[in-house]
């Protein structure tokens, strides 16, 4: 007789898997890609590769040979991490140095962890962070787009906008003159400015942040509470001296800020989990992003606040509950 | 507040209700309703009438069960039932088709009903009705208001939200009338002036065909709803009609509402107005697997196989035998299991279907949460339930689950979120109940 299959109830499921996710993300990381890749040309193109095979390769490694489980390198995370630590570089640096960055993300940022779901910092920052203060020349030193170059040498680097507002306050230049030397808000919101790989097009990143939310793979919690937060605390102290701080726009169309909220901040893994949570947390990283860029040493702050976040993570999501069905509400 | 929607393939709505050819012999359980089980009244060699009683429930909440045809006891022994275990129950050998005298058959519509709510309840309580939305709740008990509560609402659960099943669908399109009757007979029993029908958006012609019906009955309301599994939940659908939500761990009565199900207003209808107890019931024979779907008004007793047989079941091609609907129904084991009071539905699932997908680390995505229709955190009662935090879980309100199977269904990671919760949920009421036995 024919054995027929026994288990609990539920016996039908949505058909969305991990791998679907995943890809999914990466789909939706295409606009940015291409405007990259236009704009810096072959090198981006050849780092991105060596970021994404590296950090599958590592992982493949290292879940065969060193904890000897399963290599589920086919769920497409570890490309993902790999494409998102790409993105999060200037577009030359050494090819040595994303491999390092890659096996830093994967390997101390994910596996030592135990791996997918289990650990506590977005790897794709760990990463990052880690190249940053290693080799804080290289990871400072931006090439300027140049209409899809093919030459891997002869790159004309220069500062971001970000960072020639933050030097040129220092120096006491005026804010009028700075927004002179800045790219308009045209090309800022195309991606024609200096930056790392993924970051310079707001406009990419948003069309990839809208396919993700139709596609339900993220929520809009996150990224609107930290879009909002930097938008309304910039234009409080713009408010306070327009000479002073600069005006809140310009924050949201320069640096990591975009890749920041709709990418690195909602990877699932490392974000709260409740509405109110994730709105919270999604403020926490605007406040900081904005403290880090005015007030802090460097002129970007995107990494530092999701990291700092991320490390609140597991606090909001043992202290901010769902709202249970038939909660008494105390009157 | 949560929810989900799975694909509704309700294969078997446009098929009529088609009385199901007697069986040779039936068994019937005596453990058919939520409760202690029913103790037989009958022995070995007696013969017994269609709708004469052959068990009677004897603790406040258990109910009496009727013969579904006539012919001979040959045996009061165990058999397994649905729930996989070998239980009691009343074999009867069929002869012929005779059926008590006291049961009206014809088919004239009763609207009058003279008797008191206490008439009322025992008639209901004497007829052996049972929740048959699938839990199986004593009806009479429901409608003995605990001192102190008011009753403001009958609502009416039409919802029948489960993917594939259609018996609620079909009998309310073709016993509408009834079903208004027997709903102005619970209303009278509790002592209401006001019910709600709830039916979900999908089955339109419902929705229109009871609104038509219930001009004519004063206080009737039928209130389409937007499509969302586990809407026929009955505080899900409380909140969704009246916008009350039943406090954690209370019945709906907290709030002033009373819900039965569609199936069972009509099984009020006829133990009133025709005298007739429940024996029979419409069952959905559905699934992909399954090339004849249809909806049979069975006698209890019956066996599973015989309606899967009537539906063209082919063993080769079917990987799981489901009794209930696809989010909440229970994998049988057998289908030589007897058709009960409960049964709304069996549902066949080709091989390729019958697997769960690979389970992978949980990811943190919070879909589970998000799909939780009691507001609660899957993914953490899970973890906590296999690693026996047992205090921990109950703090977290695992006994608020309704198993209603949505977190597990929208996980991502296939994480078999209602294996742990249920582990869980047995572990909490067990340290429950050694609480108050202190
Ligand atoms: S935890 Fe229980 S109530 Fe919540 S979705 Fe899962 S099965 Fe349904
Ligand atoms: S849906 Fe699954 S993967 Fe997502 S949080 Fe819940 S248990 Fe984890």
């Amino acid at each position: 007789m024919n054995l027929l299959t026994i288990s609990g109830s539920p016996h039908v499921h949505n058909d969305q898997s991990v791998k679907k996710i995943m890809f999914g993300v990466i789909i939706s990381l295409i606009p940015a890609m291409l405007v990259s890749f236009y704009f810096f040309g072959l090198p981006s193109i050849i780092l991105t590769l060596t970021a994404v095979i590296s950090c599958a390769l590592f992982e493949f490694l290292i879940q065969k040979y060193l904890l000897h489980t399963e290599p589920s390198v086919t769920d497409g995370s570890a490309m993902l991490t790999g494409l998102l630590l790409a993105f999060n570089v200037p577009s030359n640096l050494p090819i040595w140095m994303m491999i390092v960055g890659s096996l830093v993300a994967i390997g101390i940022g994910k596996m030592s962890f135990g791996g997918l779901g289990k650990n506590p910092f977005n790897p794709a920052l760990v990463g990052r962070v880690f190249l940053l203060i290693s080799f804080p020349v290289d990871m400072t030193s931006w090439p300027l787009p140049q209409n899809f170059t093919t030459s891997l040498t002869d790159v004309v680097t220069g500062p971001t906008p970000l960072g020639i507002v933050k030097e040129g306050l220092k120096k006491g230049d005026a804010m009028a003159d700075l927004m002179t030397q800045v790219p308009d808000y045209v090309n800022l919101l195309l991606g024609n400015m200096g930056g790392s790989i993924g970051e310079v097009s707001a406009l990419a990143i948003i069309i990839g942040g809208l396919y993700m939310l139709v596609k339900k793979i993220i929520s809009w919690h996150i990224p609107v509470a930290f879009i909002g937060s930097v938008l309304v605390f910039a234009a409080i102290l713009n408010l306070v001296n327009p000479a002073l701080y600069v005006n809140p726009l310009f924050h949201l169309v320069t640096g990591g800020l975009m890749l920041g909220a709709i990418y690195m901040a909602t990877d699932m893994v490392t974000s709260p989990m409740s509405a109110l949570s994730m709105i919270i947390y999604g403020v926490g990283c605007g406040i900081l992003t904005v403290l880090i860029r005015v007030f802090g040493a460097y002129p970007e702050g995107v990494s530092f606040a999701i990291l700092i976040m991320n490390a609140l993570t597991p606090i909001l999501n043992k202290y901010i509950k769902p709202k249970r069905f038939g909660e008494v509400v105390a009157a | 507040m949560g929810g989900v929607h799975p694909e509704e393939n309700k294969l078997s709505a446009t098929k009529p209700i088609e009385v199901f050819p007697l069986p040779q012999k039936v068994y019937i359980p005596l453990s058919q309703s939520l409760g202690a089980p029913s103790k037989p009244v009958v022995k070995k060699g007696d013969t017994v009438k269609v709708g004469q009683l052959i068990a009677q429930g004897e603790s406040f909440i258990s109910s009496n069960i009727h013969s579904s045809v006539s012919g001979k006891v040959s045996k009061i022994d165990d058999y397994p039932d649905a729930s996989g275990y070998r239980r009691q129950a009343v074999f009867i050998d069929v002869e012929g088709d005779e059926w008590e005298e006291s049961i009206d058959r014809s088919p004239v519509l009763i609207r009058e009903c003279n008797l008191s709510a206490e008439e009322i309840t025992a008639r209901i309580k004497a007829a052996g009705i049972v929740g048959l939305g699938g839990a199986t709740f004593p009806s009479h008990v429901k409608l003995m208001v605990p001192n102190g509560k008011k009753p403001e609402y009958l609502i009416i659960n039409g919802v029948e939200c489960e993917p594939y099943l259609t018996s609620d669908h079909r009998l309310m399109l073709e016993k509408g009338e009834e079903m208004m009757v027997g709903i102005s007979i619970l209303m009278k029993g509790l002592g209401v002036s006001k019910a709600l029908i709830g039916v979900e958006n999908n089955k339109p012609d419902a929705i229109s065909h009871l609104q038509k019906l219930a001009q004519s009955w004063p206080g009737v309301e039928v209130h389409p709803l937007k499509v969302q599994y586990p809407q026929g939940g009955e505080k899900q659908l409380i909140k969704a009609l009246v916008n009350r939500e039943v406090p954690s761990g209370k019945l709906p009565i907290e709030v002033g509402c009373v819900v039965n199900n569609v199936g069972t207003a009509f099984a009020v209808y006829e133990a009133i107005q025709k005298n007739k107890p429940l024996f029979e019931r419409v069952v959905t024979v559905t699934g992909k697997a399954i090339p004849r779907p249809a909806n049979y008004l069975v006698r209890v007793g019956t066996l599973v196989s015989e309606l899967l047989m009537q539906s063209g079941y082919d063993e080769n091609k079917s990987g799981k035998v489901i009794n209930g609907g696809p989010m909440m129904g229970k994998a049988l084991s057998t289908i030589e299991v007897p058709v009960v009071k409960g049964s709304s539905g069996i549902l066949v699932m080709p091989e390729q279907e019958s697997r769960r997908m690979k389970e992978v680390n949980c990811i943190r995505c919070s879909r589970c949460a998000s799909a939780c229709p009691m507001g609660l955190e899957p993914y953490l009662l899970a973890t906590m339930s296999s690693l026996s935090m047992i205090e921990s879980v109950e703090n977290e309100r695992i006994m608020d689950c309704i198993e209603c199977g949505s977190c597990q269904y929208t996980c991502p990671s296939g994480r078999q979120l209602l294996d742990y919760i249920r582990v869980g949920k047995g572990a909490v009421g067990k340290m429950i109940r050694a609480r108050s036995a202190k």
